[in-house]
């Protein structure tokens, strides 16, 4: 019955999505209730009560880690604080205070703003570094197919970058438009399109195997 | 059996190709019709993908010998887990940042029960971080399950799967901290992927540890090529739990996908040919809005 019953819901939302899809605008709301998104948003619904587990998750972890002093327990400490001086604030109702809530000028948006923003631009900003050190690996020309690799991407990274379209066109004034068509609309596009092609037909074969309860091994089975 | 399937896929091709004539009637418009005809074109192709597919499951499970190809990074994985037993080192293992609906967190799901029976028997520490609370609870079940099943349920802690932070940066952010304080020596990434791929998969290859990436995500590919030591690309991340489970069942549909492309290909090629000379119009019309 553990295994049964989640095969069987897998199946009925699986069947009643596809049945949405082929079924006419006019006829897939009852009551004026589109079907299709009520039934996704109760994967939102759903979602909102794991959030708990989540929370209660993280909370168990890092205190533990705190308690006995394990490497790095000062972070955790950090952690704690950061959840619960987003948190608090923002449950509690703006009606008390403008501070409280999530609106302009509460707690809650100032930390946002001024802390979480910044820190995740530096995060993402931080990409342009591990691409070069990433590139410098990938681009040594041991073999034959690395070094065409580098020759590939040093032709696209001087035509991406302006200076280099001027040096490429200098040359020819149609070099630009030779590498946007067979390298990056030529090449590129069919290798990609392969990829999408394998990976959409790996997708739909997964969903049809876990829809008839073939596929359980993300129940653990 | 070849003869029915052969024939079933003709007479839907051919259906196909009646619909797709007969259909005047523009998208997102009924003309008092319960379905859509302008995605019956859709159904079809459906159809053939479902019959193709459970025939091949069924062979399979009549015990018919099915080939399948060798893919590196699956055959790696217990070796990878083998090197961190050794060196005393936990394993990392990331099952995308996407939600539980998404088809590649459910396949990372998969693999990642496969990996958890392998550091029980081995006794080796897991950590797998996650980005949602629905992940975590099935993640936990994944987890949990693959320990009792190895007969080792006492090894089992509810806080090798943990919830770390539903921030894209965040996350990423709390992942490298493990890697750099932990040092995992074997780190595994498997699922739907973004721009943290790389900062994943550098601060894992700057510390030192072996790395096993694999992601549906075509963008994200060639920086798991460049920073692992092997990346499953596309469909190979939805083969692998067939692929290490061997069952029958599930190589079926293996099977099943690579005639899909067989057809696809086919397709693409008589596309070519008959634009080439300028007469692929009603060929076009069979593959409108699916």
């Amino acid at each position: 019955m553990r295994t049964t019953l989640p095969v069987i819901i897998a199946f009925l939302s699986g069947f009643a999505m596809i049945f949405l899809f082929f079924l006419s605008p006019e006829y897939s709301s009852i009551n004026g209730v589109e079907l299709e998104p009520e039934i996704l948003s109760w994967v939102t619904i759903v979602g909102g009560f794991t959030l708990l587990l989540g929370v209660v998750s993280i909370v168990r972890v890092n205190y533990t880690a705190v308690k006995r002093r394990k490497e790095g327990w000062g972070y955790k400490v950090a952690t704690l604080v950061s959840i619960f001086a987003m948190a608090v604030p923002a449950i509690i109702p703006s009606s008390m205070s403008s501070l409280f809530g999530t609106g302009p000028g509460s707690i809650y948006d100032w930390l946002f703003n001024n802390l979480d923003a910044p820190m995740m631009s530096t995060m993402f900003a931080m990409l342009a570094f591990y691409i070069a050190s990433a590139a410098f690996r990938a681009f040594r020309a041991r073999t034959a197919e690395a070094t065409l690799l580098l020759i590939t991407a040093v032709i696209v990274m001087l035509w991406r970058i302006p200076m280099g379209e001027i040096v490429l066109s200098g040359i020819h004034e149609n070099i630009p438009n030779l590498i946007n068509t067979y390298i990056m609309n030529g090449a590129n596009m069919a290798v990609q399109r392969g990829i999408i092609i394998g990976a959409a037909l790996g997708a739909a074969a997964m969903a049809l195997r876990i829809m008839l309860g073939i596929e359980r091994t993300y129940m653990g089975k | 059996m070849r003869l029915t399937i052969t024939a079933i896929v003709t007479a839907l091709v051919i259906l196909t190709a009646v619909f797709a004539f007969a259909q005047d009637a523009p998208a997102e418009t009924s003309d008092g019709n319960i379905f859509r005809v302008d995605r019956i074109n859709a159904l079809v192709f459906m159809l053939i993908f479902s019959i193709v597919i459970l025939t091949y499951t069924r062979w399979a499970r009549q015990g018919k010998e099915l080939f399948l190809r060798k893919i590196s990074g699956l055959d790696q994985l217990e070796e990878a887990v083998g090197r961190a037993t050794e060196m005393g080192r936990p394993v990392l293992f990331i099952p995308g940042i996407n939600e539980i609906d998404e088809i590649e967190t459910l396949a990372g799901l998969s693999i990642l029960g496969r990996v958890a029976r392998v550091t029980a028997r081995y006794d080796t520490p897991l950590l797998v971080p996650v980005r949602y609370p629905m992940v975590l609870a099935a993640g936990q079940e994944v987890v949990e399950q693959a320990y009792i099943e190895e007969g080792r349920p006492d090894a089992y802690n509810k806080d090798i799967v943990r919830y770390v932070a539903g921030e894209q940066f965040a996350f990423t952010a709390t992942v490298n901290g493990m890697m750099v304080r932990q040092r995992p020596a074997t780190n595994i990434y498997m699922g739907a992927f973004y721009a943290e791929s790389l900062l994943l998969a550098e601060t894992g290859n700057a510390a030192g540890s072996i790395q096993i990436a694999g992601t549906a995500q075509p963008a994200q590919l060639p920086f798991f090529i460049a920073a692992c030591d092997y990346t499953l690309m596309g469909e190979e991340l939805y083969a692998a739990s067939a692929y290490l489970s061997r069952e029958p069942l599930l190589l079926g549909g293996l099977k099943g996908q690579d005639w899909m492309k067989v057809l696809i290909i086919a397709a693409i090629a008589l596309g070519i040919a008959l634009s080439t000379f300028n007469s692929g119009e009603w060929f076009l019309a069979l593959f409108r809005n699916v």
